[in-house]
């Protein structure tokens, strides 16, 4: 098959797949439309099966280790670790809602960085409206720093964000390198976030919460002691250059032993919070991006993206990625972003993470795709969110963006 | 015969008490009170916008609201009940509703009212200098009756408006006009 024709198939593939996994005809799971179109790629021989086979490879430890966080965050919720965050920051705030909104900055940015930003958004979020509306406080700030957060407090470790995943191994750095690298840039994008959200929702910040705080929930202690050791894991592992996946994996199974025990879980719950069909998605999504690159686009891609680790270079790959992530979501650009990035050394890798993570505060989804999703609203009759989230997201992405790249520059020459 | 005056009071988190009590010192006793509180379905839409940046995680993506709204929904009626209690008159009318507050508050006074209360938003600590968040902007922009705006609690003095730029006050106080 022509090379054209071959990249023309695959990126209509790509777009096909990127389509249905926003929309979701008939409501199905994204890996029925990934699974068949990375299957037609491999039958007409647009990805030759060696290549899918190393592609395939290459992915399974980063699926292990995303199933194993999965895991571990969904028990720590059963756990009621969320439950008890929530009640701290009521108890913490006493009832003020700027102080309330710190803790919840607090919480949000740390669970993000350990756990994933997928605990954030489907654990912590709740949690934290719950909380807001028992206060009778304003909710809308809170729930714009947890989705906020979410996305730009997933800088700090290759387990916060699926894309830091996807890179970490590619960047050939260790878990403490990276780590210790990305703390500036986590805490330079935590920092203007705060600084612009403080200010955009300062008219709703108001008044003191008259109902009476319940008594806080106690923190369990079990499940919060094996994160943390899980979190000190990832950096032993690192230092014994084992696969910080381990320590995942000893968290998610010393967390499920005595709940299955006592049966306050069962078999079956701790499956569906595997998630094998997301799993399934990250791999045959994997295998029709490697497709796209193969034919062409990967040079392109390599001239695309400079490899200089200049503050200048390293701005203009995290805005490109940024623009990608926004064009069509940044699972596939970073998937896209990564071989090119890579080559041209870690700096470049993680600029491209400030791009991919900070970047979908603007549109989330993609541009193309919140087309599509904002359609399928529509079609369901549900209100589409206001102006004021596009709003928010252009004076709160670019500051963002150039905060912690320039702290990535300064980090770069400080830990090197 | 002379009608009562129809008034509603929007409540809000966070400054209806100080609201309705401006409300009820200036409100004549006849006045037909109604008090609305509205519950904002903007809040889940943003939750919700989060989890469609998800991609693959439909299987495991439950509602991100929770019970947000069964809670707020909850808080509200706890409110509107709490503000008949403190505003202490009789027949005075509860109305909850739901959806864009901006756009329900406005419904609400669109036929027979003849008068709008709403809180100011924003810093105690000084007048202005943005008082107003989106929701009361909005409303004071589109109220199709007069609107009375009040402080939810004692305003601060004219002191706390900052000089224009350039402006330096003079040493020793405000100079008197001589007569």
């Amino acid at each position: 098959m022509p090379s054209f024709v071959s990249e023309t198939l695959a990126i209509l593939l790509l777009v096909a797949t990127l389509a249905c996994a926003v929309t979701r005809p008939r409501g199905w799971p994204e890996a029925v439309f990934a699974i068949p179109a990375a299957v037609l790629l491999l039958v007409l021989g647009v990805l030759p099966l060696s290549q899918a086979g190393a592609e395939a490879r290459s992915l399974a430890p980063t699926i292990g280790f995303l199933a194993a966080i999965l895991v571990l965050a969904d028990l720590s919720d059963r756990y009621g670790l969320f439950e008890a965050a929530g009640s701290w920051m009521a108890t913490g705030s006493r009832g003020r809602p700027v102080a309330l909104l710190a803790l919840v900055f607090v919480v949000a940015s740390v669970v993000t960085a350990v756990l994933g930003l997928d605990a954030t958004v489907l654990l912590l979020t709740p949690v934290v409206l719950t909380t807001v509306a028992r206060l009778r406080l304003r909710a809308k700030p809170h729930a714009y720093a947890c989705t906020h957060l979410a996305n730009s407090a997933s800088l700090l470790l290759p387990v916060s964000n699926l894309t830091n995943l996807l890179a970490f191994r590619a960047s050939g750095l260790s878990f403490t390198r990276f780590g210790a690298i990305m703390a500036l840039p986590w805490l330079a994008a935590i920092a203007v976030e705060w600084g612009v959200l403080r200010r955009f929702f300062a008219t709703d910040l108001v008044g003191r919460s008259e109902t009476e705080v319940a008594t806080p929930l106690r923190i369990p202690v079990f499940a919060s002691t094996v994160v943390a050791l899980t979190l000190v894991g990832f950096f032993v592992a690192s230092v014994l250059r084992v696969n910080p996946a381990f320590a995942a994996l000893g968290g998610a199974v010393t967390l499920a032993v005595p709940a299955l025990v006592r049966r306050r879980v069962k078999v079956r719950d701790i499956g569906l919070s595997l998630d094998v069909p997301f799993l399934a998605f990250v791999l045959t999504l994997g295998l029709v991006v490697k497709a796209v690159s193969l034919h062409g686009l990967s040079s392109l891609v390599v001239r695309l993206v400079p490899s200089g680790t200049s503050l200048g270079s390293l701005l203009l790959v995290a805005g490109i990625a940024a623009v990608l992530a926004n064009l069509i979501n940044n699972l596939p650009a970073v998937l896209l972003l990564l071989p090119a990035a890579a080559a041209a050394g870690p700096g470049v890798v993680l600029a491209v993470l400030i791009g991919v993570n900070a970047g979908p505060n603007l549109t989330y989804v993609g541009s193309l795709a919140t087309l599509l999703w904002r359609r399928v609203l529509r079609q369901r009759g549900e209100e589409l969110p206001t102006s004021e989230f596009l709003r928010l997201g252009v004076v709160t992405v670019p500051p963002v963006l150039l905060a912690s790249t320039v702290a990535l520059w300064v980090s770069l020459r400080l830990v090197g | 015969m002379i009608q009562p005056m129809r008034v509603v009071v929007w409540l809000v988190e966070g400054t209806w008490q100080g609201c309705l009590d401006a409300a009820a010192q200036i409100l004549p006793s006849d006045a037909q009170v109604a008090l609305l509180h509205v519950t904002p379905s903007d809040v889940g839409e943003v939750a919700e916008a989060a989890t469609a940046g998800l991609l693959g995680r439909a299987f495991r993506v439950h509602r991100p609201t929770g019970h947000f709204e069964e809670v707020a929904d909850e808080e509200a009626s706890e409110i509107l009940q709490a503000a008949a209690t403190r505003l202490g008159r009789e027949n005075t009318e509860l109305v909850h509703r739901r959806g864009r507050v901006e756009r329900e508050v406005v419904r609400a006074v669109a036929e027979g009212v003849d008068l709008l209360v709403v809180a100011r938003d924003g810093d105690r600590s000084r007048l202005g200098p943005h008082s107003l968040g989106h929701a009361t902007r909005f409303i004071v922009d589109h109220a199709p009756c007069p609107v009375l705006l009040v402080w939810p609690d004692e305003a601060p003095g004219i002191e706390s408006i900052p000089p224009p730029p350039g402006h330096h006050p003079p040493p020793h106080g405000p100079r008197r006009e001589s007569p």
